[in-house]
């Protein structure tokens, strides 16, 4: 019986709403009071089953729930026969109910379709050596599995034979296949795109790292803030404490009607729905956009930021250096060119790999005599030429003469916070290159929406020296930048802007090296892709390390912050204004209330959906 | 002790969590202080002690509050 209304809840709601407008049909049109209050009779047992249900079901585990307020009032206007009022209250009630499910399920979306890219079935090796379909959850580690075209890849695991390129957008955010082959790791939920593969499973189920993440997004949409933790201790007292009320309002005024209206009235769905409702869109908005915020105490955080403090190499910079700025001088270029790679190719100094790159492909020449200068460079004779490669120091001890036109390209380098790489052939300088860390594109434009966004101060905080942090400073237009700083300088630096000035700060920095500045700041933000690390650091996580998320992530969350603030304000408003109009007004009634109390709950569902469209304007 | 993860259908009203969570509860062998009613992702999560207690007559339990279980895991 129970199951059977719960499971024709909605075909109940329906042919509750008919038999009411059957009701009002015969007493408008045929004025037939007898079928009118029948209809409505009908429609009051029927409607009121499944919310006495379920408030037999929450008082036997002594929770004093909505239904029960509900039930409550329903009965009393039926025995005082007020019909029309009992039944129009079902119907409300189990209508409001069917809209906020639909609603819900509308809100939730963004973060169903994360979910639903888990990996569900695998092809594993049985004890014969077949393989056989099974479901993932029966994957063990160290099973062996086969991995077809166009699957997914069901665990974590390392491939034993075959080729492939796989597709790892759920996990790094890039589209690009990369290719996989005996040895190299893959991940659950990523898909191989085309070619077989053989893997053994290394991680399976919540420890791989899609399932973290998915665990992580779906902890994090229910996590609670100080305030929501607040209005559950609230709503847990709240719902006894109408009952109570309306009791003693019917004790001294012996006024049913005014008893059970302030039951429905009473009801505190808008307050209760109307956080995490905000908090499930922003969240879900997120990680549609690769931004997975860790709960909502990080929404109000972030939200209300002060500060970001980033760490240079690797999140502001790219992180290996390049030729950033070169000159050539004179005639033959080219020879010279040739025999700079020549020469580089030969070592291993970091700058080398930057020239090489930079160079690209040319003929090679045979080098001899080489001799390593420390602190200078290379000298070298590639065919029969002297060759000096390196700084300014060397083309001195070498007796090259620097023009004036050169020294001022030189003076400009340094000032750019270049490290220089100077090329002579045979005692006459020919190439002059700048060598450093250069910015990744673009963050100079995420800086300035950041700043317009509200950051106060953009920071940063570096181990290189002064010169180079300043230049890139310049470059970006910060607020201040240090240099010279080991890790446990900038988390220093961190406390004393959190305690000393008490200013909200996010940390933007290298998953590994940076931890304690992480774990120190109000916000976390780890560069580090689908890694462990960067995931479990930090409290907001970056899909693919892509800075250009920041600027979403932090509209987003300022969005979501501002869209609880309107609900928790539609929601304590309707009930002042409720009950306001109880008090000092005589068209209020059990119908209009609960019209009213369904009404904000759908307000507050429908206002919290605006924020899966959220996008960041061009600003 | 062990780990449960119950996937139930939506979860949709205001009190549902409320009342899960009373029923678990009000069952002997579950670690109270565990028990987490993820509103958002239908999920319940606890730890129970296997002995006086199977993971069927927990889905039982919710069951009777008119809560469909869809899935359930035991680690």
């Amino acid at each position: 019986m129970q199951r059977f209304i719960f499971k024709n809840k909605n075909r109940i709601t329906l042919i509750n709403g008919i038999l009411i407008a059957i009701a009002f049909i015969s007493k408008w049109a045929i004025n037939n009071m007898n079928i009118f209050t029948w209809a409505l009779i009908i429609a009051s047992i029927l409607g009121v089953a499944p919310i006495v249900i379920q408030a037999y079901q929450a008082l036997r585990v002594k929770v004093v729930s909505i239904d029960v307020l509900v039930t409550i009032a329903v009965v009393a206007a039926f025995l005082i026969q007020n019909f029309e009022e009992s039944a129009i209250v079902t119907f409300l009630f189990l209508f409001g109910a069917y809209l906020e499910q639909r609603t819900l399920h509308q809100t939730r979306s963004a973060i169903k379709e994360l979910t639903e890219m888990a990996p569900e079935s695998a092809l594993k090796q049985m004890d014969n050596g077949e393989f056989e379909e099974v479901e993932v959850d029966d994957v063990d580690i160290g099973d062996i599995l086969l991995v077809k075209t166009g699957a997914k890849i069901p665990v974590d695991g390392t491939v034993l034979s075959g080729e492939g390129s796989v597709n790892e957008a759920s996990i790094t955010g890039e589209s690009i296949p990369v290719a996989k082959e005996k040895g190299l790791k893959v991940f659950a939920g990523t898909i191989l795109d085309n070619g077989t593969i053989q893997i053994v499973a290394d991680r399976v189920g919540e420890d791989t790292t899609f399932g973290k993440i998915i665990e992580l997004v779906e902890e994090a949409q229910d996590s609670k803030s100080e305030a929501e933790r607040f209005i559950d201790r609230f709503s847990k007292y709240y719902t006894p404490a109408v009952l109570i009320i309306s009791f003693i309002v019917w004790l001294f005024s012996r006024d049913i009607e005014l008893a059970i209206t302030i039951l429905v009235l009473g009801c505190p769905g808008a307050l209760v729905i109307g956080v995490p409702v905000s908090n499930v869109a922003g969240i879900g908005n997120g990680a549609r956009n690769g931004v997975l915020l860790k709960g909502s105490e990080v929404i109000s955080d972030f939200s209300r930021l002060d500060t970001m403090v980033f760490d240079k190499t690797g999140t502001l910079t790219a992180g290996n250096p390049s030729v950033a700025e070169k000159e050539y001088y004179g005639d033959d270029i080219e020879k010279a060119l040739s025999y700079l790679a020549s020469v580089e190719r030969e070592s291993d100094h970091p700058l080398a790999k930057a020239v090489l790159e930079d160079i690209g492909e040319v003929t090679y020449l045979a080098v001899e005599d080489t001799e390593v200068i420390k602190g200078g460079g290379i000298i070298a004779n590639v065919d029969g030429h002297r060759i000096a490669v390196g700084n300014v120091a060397l083309m001195k001890r070498e007796k090259v003469e620097l023009s004036d036109r050169v020294k001022a390209d030189v003076a400009r380098f340094e000032r750019n916070g270049n490290s220089l790489v100077l090329t002579s052939v045979d005692g006459e300088l020919k190439i002059l290159m700048g060598v450093r860390d250069q910015i990744r594109p673009g963050v100079k434009e995420d800086l300035q929406r950041l700043r317009r966004l509200g950051v106060k101060n953009l920071i940063m905080l570096s181990g290189d020296n002064q010169g180079t942090v300043d230049a890139v400073s310049r470059e970006l237009g910060l607020t201040e930048a240090y240099g010279n700083m080991l890790p446990e300088d900038k988390s220093e630096y961190i406390r004393r802007l959190i305690e000393d000035e008490g200013q909200i700060v996010a940390f933007v920095g290298d998953g590994v090296n940076d931890s304690p500045s992480l774990a120190l700041a109000h916000i976390g933000i780890a560069m580090g892709g689908g890694t462990d690390v960067a995931i479990e650091t930090s409290d907001v996580v970056l899909m693919n390390s892509d800075f250009g998320r920041l600027p979403h992530a932090l509209g987003l969350t300022k969005a979501t912050a501002r869209n609880m603030k309107q609900n928790i304000f539609i929601a304590v408003g309707i009930v002042f204004i409720l009950l306001a109009s109880v008090l000092f007004s005589d068209w209020m009634n059990m119908s209009i209330g609960m019209l009213v109390h369904e009404g904000s709950i759908l307000a507050v569902i429908l206002n919290g959906m605006r924020l899966l469209r959220y996008n960041l304007k061009k600003i | 002790m062990k780990a449960a993860t119950i996937q139930l259908e939506d979860l949709a009203c205001p009190s549902c969590t409320q009342k899960i969570e009373g029923a678990l509860n009000s069952l002997e062998g579950i670690d109270e202080d565990s028990i987490k009613v993820l509103f958002n992702s239908s999920k319940v999560k606890f730890n129970f002690d296997e002995d006086g207690l199977s993971i069927e007559e927990i889905e039982l339990a919710i069951n009777r509050l008119g809560f469909d279980v869809i899935k359930s895991r035991v680690r």
